[in-house]
């Protein structure tokens, strides 16, 4: 695990305010930050660890804690919200037997919520490891899964 | 019946993004290289002279700010495209990036040659993968050809954090930082990325530009309300017929929108409500549907054009239940930085909850108020300013919604 993140930041080292790109490709990768990779950003950056940590903390889409294989986000965002994406996440945790914000216990599938993803054209919307599925229905959720599993 | 008018959207499902050679056959980059024979105190002028007016949300004339650029003296400027669509209902830029991206490439290649920058970013958010890799293959085209010539273009992505749509805190994420805002003045115009003079613009207002060049400032200035010309791609959400897109001149009509272009409401329902410009937008009720579009006009009924989200809400709806969703959104995205916002976000959300869980008393009301104005003024930046907008204004034109749930 060490070698590939510090290869990644090696990669980045030379980029202006690269920070935010290397965490991307690191998460690419891993799914999270580990806390050496964000140590080892501070270094290659030139910059405090508080602030490696607070750029990692800061945005939503890094996690700094271990994630499912595939990574579902479900959006709550008002034109979700009243297409009805609360019956897509009570669904979403009965098909996968966890609650939002966790992991299933095998370690395919972490279950987050998110705001807008841009595809209010087909609400509710949900994204798999960043593709969107539109229109959800609670009922399409075990067929949408079974691509997964 | 009101029409569309495509301008930003002229090639969008005409052309294959992945096609160079289909925006050349349209006259793509046409417009760049009529630019680079003009003086670059004339393009500006030119560009002023259309009165295009920003596309994010703020409405500045595009020109104006372009000639605080281009005034100010500096070893190095930049030009930033804000791509960071964040607001809810909103996915215009999506379109134009997915769609049809030389045409904002050739924006932003225009803007550099007017204000003498070499090199442009393109801060998209994280949540559009497939347009970054659009965008990323559009660049490389169009530099293996040599149109940008010595301007060169980089892709860089968000990571959720809609506070990066406020161009300062736009500025500091891509500078590898939290996207906090900062103090202004100093303006991005004059000092921006690095510290060095800074365009951004959304990339709607970049779109416009090749357009505006090819037809004259007189052609675009002459497009729906003189006070805010040209078009406006309006996103539509809610409890309409149709959920879809369209670009229609600035003078088009709330109700025009709703009725004509969206199909009226869906399943035969009552109108109750509208928010324009995303979730930070002001609820507008049925007395004000004739309104037009027009920046100034949604001001001067107390809304905001913002990103051009129009969501529309039946008479079914509960808009206690919505505004709670709403501070949510806001408590969840504050930045932390100044203690009104932090605070504040916070504090909307529990007493919208308390009260949308039945629990609230009539007190609540005039706190709620109170709270809203106060963070309206005290408030860093535009997100915490904006953040009590949704709940004053349902809590203004709908009070009934409120008082049903008080004891």
């Amino acid at each position: 695990m060490s070698m590939e993140y510090q290869k990644i930041l090696a990669k980045y080292a030379d980029t202006p305010g690269g920070m935010l790109e290397a965490f991307h490709a690191i998460q690419e990768e891993l799914s999270f930050l580990p806390e050496e990779a964000i140590i080892e950003a501070s270094k290659v950056f030139g910059q405090p660890a508080i602030e490696a940590y607070g750029v990692a903390g800061f945005y939503s889409m890094f996690s700094t804690e271990p994630r499912g294989e595939n990574i579902i986000r479900i959006c709550e965002s008002a034109p979700c919200h009243i297409a009805g994406a609360s019956r897509v996440v009570a669904s979403l945790e009965k098909e996968l037997g966890i609650s939002m914000g966790e992991i299933t216990a095998d370690g395919k599938f972490s279950l987050e919520f998110t705001q807008c993803v841009g595809q209010c054209q087909a609400t509710p919307v949900i994204t798999i490891n960043g593709k969107p599925f539109y229109d959800v229905s609670p009922e399409a959720i075990p067929d949408i899964l079974a691509e997964f599993r | 019946m009101a029409e569309e008018m495509r301008i930003v959207l002229r090639n969008y499902g005409k052309i294959d993004p992945f096609k160079l050679d289909d925006y050349l056959a349209v006259g793509g980059y046409d417009s760049l290289k009529a630019a680079r024979e003009m003086d670059r105190f004339e393009l500006i002028e030119e560009v002023r002279a259309a009165n295009l007016r920003g596309r994010g949300g703020a409405g500045f004339n595009c020109g104006a700010k372009w000639s605080f650029a281009y005034q100010t003296e500096a070893d190095q400027k930049y030009v930033v495209c804000n791509a960071d669509e964040g607001e809810p209902g909103t996915y215009k830029d999506r379109l134009i990036m997915e769609g049809d991206p030389h045409s904002l490439l050739e924006g932003m290649a225009i803007c550099g040659y007017a204000i003498g920058a070499n090199k442009g970013y393109i801060y998209c958010r994280g949540e559009y993968p497939q347009a970054v890799n659009i965008l990323k293959q559009a660049i490389a085209q169009a530099e293996e050809q040599g149109l940008l010539e010595d301007f060169s273009i980089e892709v860089r992505q968000g990571a959720g954090a809609y506070v990066c749509g406020e161009e300062t805190a736009l500025i500091e994420s891509l500078e590898g930082k939290r996207g906090e805002p900062r103090i202004k003045p100093p303006y991005p115009p004059i000092s921006g990325l690095w510290g060095k003079p800074t365009i951004v613009n959304n990339v709607e207002t970049f779109a416009n530009i090749p357009a505006i060049l090819e037809n004259g400032a007189a052609w675009f200035a002459n497009i729906g309300t003189p006070f805010y010309p040209g078009t406006k791609i309006v996103t539509l959400t809610g409890d309409v017929v149709n959920k879809t897109f369209f670009e229609v001149p600035t003078d088009t009509t709330i109700r025009e929108i709703i009725y004509d272009f969206g199909g009226g409401i869906k399943d035969g329902k009552e109108f109750k409500a509208v928010q324009i410009g995303g979730t930070s937008g002001a609820f507008i009720p049925a007395a004000n549907l004739d309104s037009i579009i027009g920046f100034d006009h949604l001001v001067s009924i107390g809304a905001c054009l913002g990103s051009g989200a129009v969501f529309v809400l039946d008479e079914t709806r509960d808009l206690v239940d919505i505004a709670v969703q709403i501070a949510k959104f806001f408590s969840h995205e504050s930045c932390g930085k100044c203690s009104p916002c932090r605070e504040g976000t916070v504090r909307l959300q529990d007493l919208l909850d308390k009260i949308n869980n039945n629990q609230g008393v009539a007190a609540d009301l005039p706190l709620l108020n109170k709270l809203g104005k106060v963070m309206s003024y005290s408030c860093f930046c535009g997100l915490g300013q904006a953040a009590p907008i949704p709940m004053l204004t349902t809590l203004e034109h709908f009070p009934a919604d409120y008082m049903a749930k008080i004891g």
